[in-house]
Parts: C-alpha cells; sequence; structure tokens
C-alpha cells in the first residue's frame, strides 16, 4: 500500500520561496498569481496493514514540523 | 568543566568548537551520533554547527532523532547545560528542548558575514561576561536561521528574559530579531551565531571569547 503525505507550511509562517516563485512568474508575464506557497510530497511504500494512524505517527515524530507545517495523509 | 562535543554525519563545526572549550579550560570529548550515552559528568553539550545528515527533509530534523539525542534530552531534562550553535540551535529547536524553529532566511540567501548582536540580559551562564546593552561582532554562516515561534511563544520568552541575544540588523527575517535564546531553566542555549569562530585573535575578533569564558567559571566552580 502507499500513502502520500502532503507538508505544508502553515497559514501565518512566512514562506519566502513562495513569494519568490510568485515574483518570477510574474516577471515571466503571467498576471494574476496572487499568492503561492510551496510544499512537499513524501511518499510512503508501506506493508499492508499500516493504519492511517501509523503514517500520522510518523508525521508527528519526523515528516513534519507541526511548530511551522501542517501535514494532509491520503492512503491508496 | 567536561563538555562534549556532538559529531553527526555533516557536522563541520564541531572542532572549532572543540578548541573554544579547549582554550576556555574545558576538558572535551567528542561523541558520536550514534552513540546512546553522554560521557560520565559531563557538564555541557555542545551541538554543533553544520549540515548534518546534509540538511535533508529539514535542517536538524534527522539528527534530532539520533540515539545521541535521547541522551542530551535527559541531561537537559536533569538540568544539565546543553548549547547548540547554527545547525546546533536548529536541532535542539527540532527535538522540542528549546522553542520555535528557524525558517529559510527572508530574503532566501545564504549568508556569511560578521553581525552585530545586542546582549539583551547578563543573566545567564553564557551571557554573564558581557553587559546587558552591549553589541557584540559575530559571524553568521547559514541558509536556515529566520527565528520563528508564535505570537504567544514569542512574548512568554521576552516575558522571561530570555531572549539573551538580538541582531542589531536583522539580516534573515528572525522574528522581533532574535539570534538566541535559552530555555525556561536558562541553562539550554540557542543561537545561530558563531561564537567559536571569534574566540580567538586568528579569527579576526574575540567577542565570542567571553562566553566561553563565562561558560568555564560557572562550570568549574559548580
Amino acid at each position: 500500500m502507499k500513502a502520500t503525505v502532503h507538508v505544508m507550511l502553515k497559514t501565518g509562517v512566512l514562506d519566502p520561496q513562495g513569494e519568490a516563485v510568485r515574483h518570477a512568474l510574474g516577471a515571466l508575464g503571467f498576471e494574476g498569481v496572487n499568492g503561492v506557497r510551496q510544499g512537499k510530497v513524501i511518499e510512503l511504500d508501506l506493508a499492508d496493514g499500516t493504519s492511517e494512524d501509523d503514517v500520522k505517527a510518523m508525521c508527528d515524530k519526523l515528516l513534519a514540523n507541526t511548530v511551522i507545517e501542517s501535514y494532509r495523509v491520503d492512503l491508496s | 568543566m567536561k563538555a562534549a562535543v556532538v559529531v553527526f554525519p555533516g557536522s563541520n563545526c564541531d572542532r572549532d568548537l572543540a578548541v573554544a572549550f579547549k582554550a576556555a579550560g574545558a576538558d572535551v570529548t567528542m561523541v558520536w551520533h550514534k552513540d546512546t550515552d553522554l560521557p560520565e559528568g559531563t557538564d555541557i553539550v555542545g551541538v554543533p554547527g553544520g549540515f548534518s545528515f546534509g540538511d535533508y527533509l529539514r535542517c536538524g530534523a534527522i539528527a534530532a532523532n539520533s540515539p545521541i539525542c535521547g541522551a542530551v534530552k535527559t541531561h537537559a531534562d536533569r538540568g544539565g547545560y546543553v548549547m547548540g550553535i547554527c545547525n546546533g540551535f536548529q536541532v535542539l529547536t527540532e527535538t522540542g528542548i528549546l522553542p520555535g524553529a528557524l525558517l529559510r532566511n527572508a530574503g532566501l540567501k545564504y549568508i556569511c558575514k560578521t553581525v552585530g548582536l545586542k546582549v539583551e540580559t547578563s543573566q545567564s551562564a553564557y551571557t554573564e561576561g558581557y553587559n546587558a546593552g552591549d553589541v557584540i561582532d559575530v559571524p553568521i554562516a547559514h541558509h536556515d536561521g529566520n527565528y520563528f515561534a508564535e505570537d504567544n511563544t514569542l512574548d512568554r520568552l521576552e516575558g522571561e528574559d530570555r531572549v539573551v541575544l538580538r541582531y542589531t540588523d536583522n539580516p534573515n527575517g528572525s522574528l522581533r530579531d532574535i539570534a538566541g535564546i535559552v530555555s525556561d531553566n536558562r541553562r539550554v542555549l540557542g543561537m545561530m551565531p558563531h561564537p567559536e569562530r571569534a574566540a580567538d585573535i586568528g579569527h579576526g575578533g574575540t567577542d565570542g571569547q567571553a562566553l566561553f569564558r563565562a561558560l568555564a567559571g560557572q562550570l568549574t566552580t559548580a
């Protein structure tokens, strides 16, 4: 089974990389890009039977820093 | 004073920190990240700068979960002294020993230069060799030194006189110009600037020397 973890900086935490991407898109002539937030996607190849709670524990312990980041887990 | 300096794969300021501790009179032992115990009688643990585990995932995140960090946490919980510089500060926030987090610099660039730091308090074993209000010159060298914490955490740090160092000219976007903080028992220090790189006449500056000397004075008589 697979799990996909999306990690994003929390709302209110400055994302200078996203801001730089927004500026770059503007410089390329793409209009109307009001905001860019950059995060990361982590794909996990897991043993069958791994629960969503197990993956959440992985996120809390290592994959995300919940002081500054939020995460979402998709199991498939 | 018995100091232990933790070495992770990718640490690169470990020897500099050991030299600064030794110059202040400490016995220094280097401790490998796979070790599960600190040397008997360790007074202070130094968590050095560098790029532990290549900064993979987040700066300090993998190091914070290494075997030695369990021992560092136990040492801190027992009231032991711990000093994290640069990547070491990132490791200490990732372990939760110190509050907050270090984000990418607001200007996105890696910054390597000497900056002015205002000593906000002399009420710590690290800063008692300075006077509150002193401005010292210490180098920074980091890409992710932008200190972040929730407003209530920042208020608490300031209210408890735990912001020990502030940038005089904020280089990285750190909230409230924070360059260094201490734990609630004032024995754990985290700072992004490198005092061990301003601790010898050959470094071009010695403003960091007083930090190590004060620490040695405190821990030798203890």
